[in-house]
């Protein structure tokens, strides 16, 4: 067991040292900007004054290397800093610069709203995918075998943004189903929230099923050949009984992998999606900022972004090495 | 509700009918029916209500017209690609001739529509009957070009929101998002390929140094990492906005390199161990002559494979960041930009159908080529693989 305990420790560390480097990255590449911030907020009205007041206000006269470690040790303790569109506002209001709404306050709620979307999506694809990719084994070189296959193929091909449109032409214009716009507030009933969710959820299912039912299947058919297999079918076991009892537990391990790296997956498709559905998650928060360039903004959703990706590949590696036995003790 | 209702009773009639089915099969001598299980009854019966509720819709319902569009699309697609692979067979060398016997019809269709593709993107300008950034008519013009309802026999397709002849942008857009996309997946592949091989042959610290660098940069989500590189981008690019499109290339060519850089790298280090390149290395050959003459021609199969499945990424990432509105920019006609600037068009499908699908064309044609090249890789890796399941 000490064994085991030693190797997540070991991805642990490896995890947070990944994430180091990539706040790392994602601070140099913000600092590649030509100028500085204050010249970005200000825009064309920009007197050496004014830049000056505000290069001081957002501590840009201190070096680099400390700066950073001012950001993280901030990002770590839960401040992100105030937005350039917050922080005009509060200027123009009459407040100072530094004050007015902060980052993390305009994140949080919508990082609920997304991880809410991102929960029921989970909720219906993976029930939906691994159930597929079962049946696909099962009735496997048949008519289903091959129409689920083009299904996933297409599917994977298309845009996020092309399903979606799809999704509301038919289920929201032609027939008035479901809400083709997510409008979620606070305060909203669980079933209403749920309607609203409904159709960009659906439209992420379609993204991430493809990947997950395909492995599914490919895990599950892998497994067949083997001897035990062969022995409980010349026992005289159903084919579903024989797949469901003897074939998935034993394939488990690379359905459970591709789930969580479809999650992680998930991340990059609800940008595009909640955009499409006017969801207001952190995706359409981060899209709205990169055009606005609100680098604060920028900054602090791309660090959340690459954290959960970093983190649920960190699940799927250590989940994969759990179900393993080869991998749990190591030679 | 009701259409809850409905569907679980249509699933409990579909259970009985694959039971009675069943029981009838059972009492026949066709070996086939008698031991079919129910499962694949009820398949059969799923396939038959599948097929009975597409011809009704077909036939008798009128509002069904995104469905007849659809059935007829696929109809001619399969005709098409049945006769390109019928003409591939007897026209070209007997090497090609080979490849056309044993090709699936999706795969001719893949090549079919890859082809068709290409020739729309190069004839563009005489295709075309209009300009792409040229104003020509009223503004929003519908499509049909039929003028009781305010359409215009010269733009079949009709017109945007500020007066652009709407089928000569989509198809330039074949111009500029698929040669955009090609181009930046040529930079990944040369620069990817060229440093994987490098890190391969060379190994030591240089493969270090690069390997722990593109780990880095893979850690953080792709699209992600490149709205955050597009915000710096567009503030050096100020209003220049070719130059905007040009940084897009290379921010998405540098992102997309890390994992061409992690194939070729992986193919490269299971060649070098080979005996010949041992031999070479003894000749005292170079590293341009190792790479270029003893790697490469052994790496081509699965680069190639790679190859396409990357330009499918690349054009989808490139078709994501225009329809966010940060990718392709404006002057030029662009199928993503062109879906976000349509959208709204999908909220009067009940009374012009063909203007609810003026942005589902712009994103089908993405949609489209992305397919028909997944199609082409699928049918590759299967038979340079020699995989029978």
């Amino acid at each position: 067991m000490s064994n085991v305990l030693r190797i997540i420790l070991q991805r642990l560390a490896l995890g947070l040292l990944t994430l180091f480097v990539v706040s790392v990255v994602i601070f140099a590449a913000v600092n590649l900007l030509p100028g500085d911030f204050a010249q970005v907020i200000l825009g064309q009205g920009a007197t050496p004054q004014a830049v000056e007041s505000i290069r001081r206000d957002l501590g840009l006269d201190q070096p680099v290397v400390l700066r950073y470690f001012d950001w993280l040790g901030g990002a770590l303790t839960g401040d992100l800093g105030t937005s350039f569109a917050q922080a005009n506002f509060a200027s123009f209001v009459g407040e100072g610069a530094a004050r007015g709404t902060t980052v993390m306050q305009q994140i949080a709620p919508r990082f609920a709203n997304t991880m809410f979307l991102a929960g029921v999506t989970a909720l219906i694809a993976v029930p939906f995918a691994v159930g597929l990719g079962i049946l696909a084994a099962l009735y496997r070189n048949t008519a289903f075998d091959k129409g689920a296959n083009v299904f996933a193929l297409t599917s994977i091909s298309s845009p996020e943004f092309f399903l979606a449109y799809v999704l509301i032409l038919f289920l929201a214009v032609l027939n008035p189903i479901l809400p083709s716009l997510s409008n979620i507030y606070a305060g909203m009933g669980l079933g209403e929230r749920l309607e609203r969710t409904l159709l960009p959820a659906l439209t992420l299912t379609l993204v991430v099923t493809a990947h997950m039912m395909r492995m599914t299947r490919a895990a599950i058919i892998n497994l067949l050949a083997s001897p035990y297999i062969e022995m409980a079918r010349l026992k005289g076991m159903s084919p579903m009984r024989v797949i469901v009892k003897h074939a998935l537990p034993n394939a488990l391990a690379p359905i459970i992998n591709v789930i969580a790296i479809n999650l992680a997956y998930l991340i990059t498709g609800v940008v595009v999606v909640e955009v499409v559905f006017v969801y207001p998650g952190i995706g359409q928060l981060f899209v709205d900022s990169v055009k606005i360039r609100d680098i604060p903004v920028v900054q602090a959703c791309c660090l959340i972004f690459a954290a959960a990706y970093i983190l649920l590949n960190l699940v799927a590696d250590i989940l994969s090495i759990l179900s393993n036995p080869r991998l749990r003790h190591p030679k | 509700m009701t259409t809850l209702l409905g569907f679980l009773g249509v699933l409990a009639a579909l259970l009985v009918a694959a039971f009675a089915a069943r029981a009838a099969g059972q009492r026949t001598s066709n070996a086939y029916l008698r031991d079919m299980t129910f499962a694949g009854a009820f398949g059969w019966m799923l396939l038959l209500a599948a097929l009975a509720g597409g011809v009704y819709l077909y036939a008798f319902v009128d509002g069904a017209v995104f469905f007849r569009w659809a059935v007829q699309f696929f109809a001619v697609a399969a005709v098409a690609a049945f006769l390109f692979r019928l003409a591939g067979r007897s026209v070209g060398t007997e090497a090609t001739k080979k490849g056309f016997r044993q090709m699936p019809l999706t795969a001719s269709f893949g090549l079919l529509t890859i082809l068709l593709y290409a020739l729309t993107a190069i004839l563009a300008p005489l295709l075309a009957p209009y300009g792409q950034s040229e104003v020509v008519g009223t503004v929003n013009m519908l499509p049909g070009g039929d003028p009781a309802t305010g359409g215009d026999p010269a733009h079949p397709l009709g017109t945007d929101q500020i007066g652009r002849d709407l089928l000569s942008r989509l198809i330039y857009g074949a111009q500029n998002t698929v040669g955009i996309a090609f181009a930046t997946t040529c930079i990944a592949f040369f620069v990817g390929g060229a440093l994987g091989f490098l890190a391969a042959t060379i190994g030591g610290w240089f493969d270090n140094i690069l390997s722990r660098a593109v780990d880095v940069l893979m850690a953080i989500p792709s699209l992600i990492f490149a709205l955050l590189l597009m915000t710096i981008a567009s503030a050096w690019a100020g209003n220049q906005q070719w130059q905007l499109t040009l940084y897009m290339i290379f921010i998405i060519a540098l992102i997309d390199s890390t994992r061409v850089f992690r194939l070729a790298r992986a193919v490269g280090q299971n060649i070098v161990v080979m005996d010949y390149i041992e031999a070479a290395k003894l000749r005292g050959e170079g590293l341009s002559y190792l790479i270029f003459r003893e790697i490469l021609p052994n790496a081509t199969a699965p680069l190639l494979a790679e190859f396409g499945l990357r330009f499918c990424f690349v054009f989808l990432t490139i078709a994501a960041l225009s329809f966010l509105g940060v990718g392709i920019q404006p002057p030029l006609a662009d199928w993503g930009t062109m879906v976000r600037d349509l959208a709204q068009f999908i909220n009067f499908a009940a009374f012009s159908p063909l203007a609810a699908a003026l942005p589902l064309m712009a994103a089908g044609a993405i949609a489209l080529l992305t397919v028909a090249v997944n199609f082409v890789v699928d049918w590759v890796l299967h038979r340079s693989s020699g995989l029978k399941d």
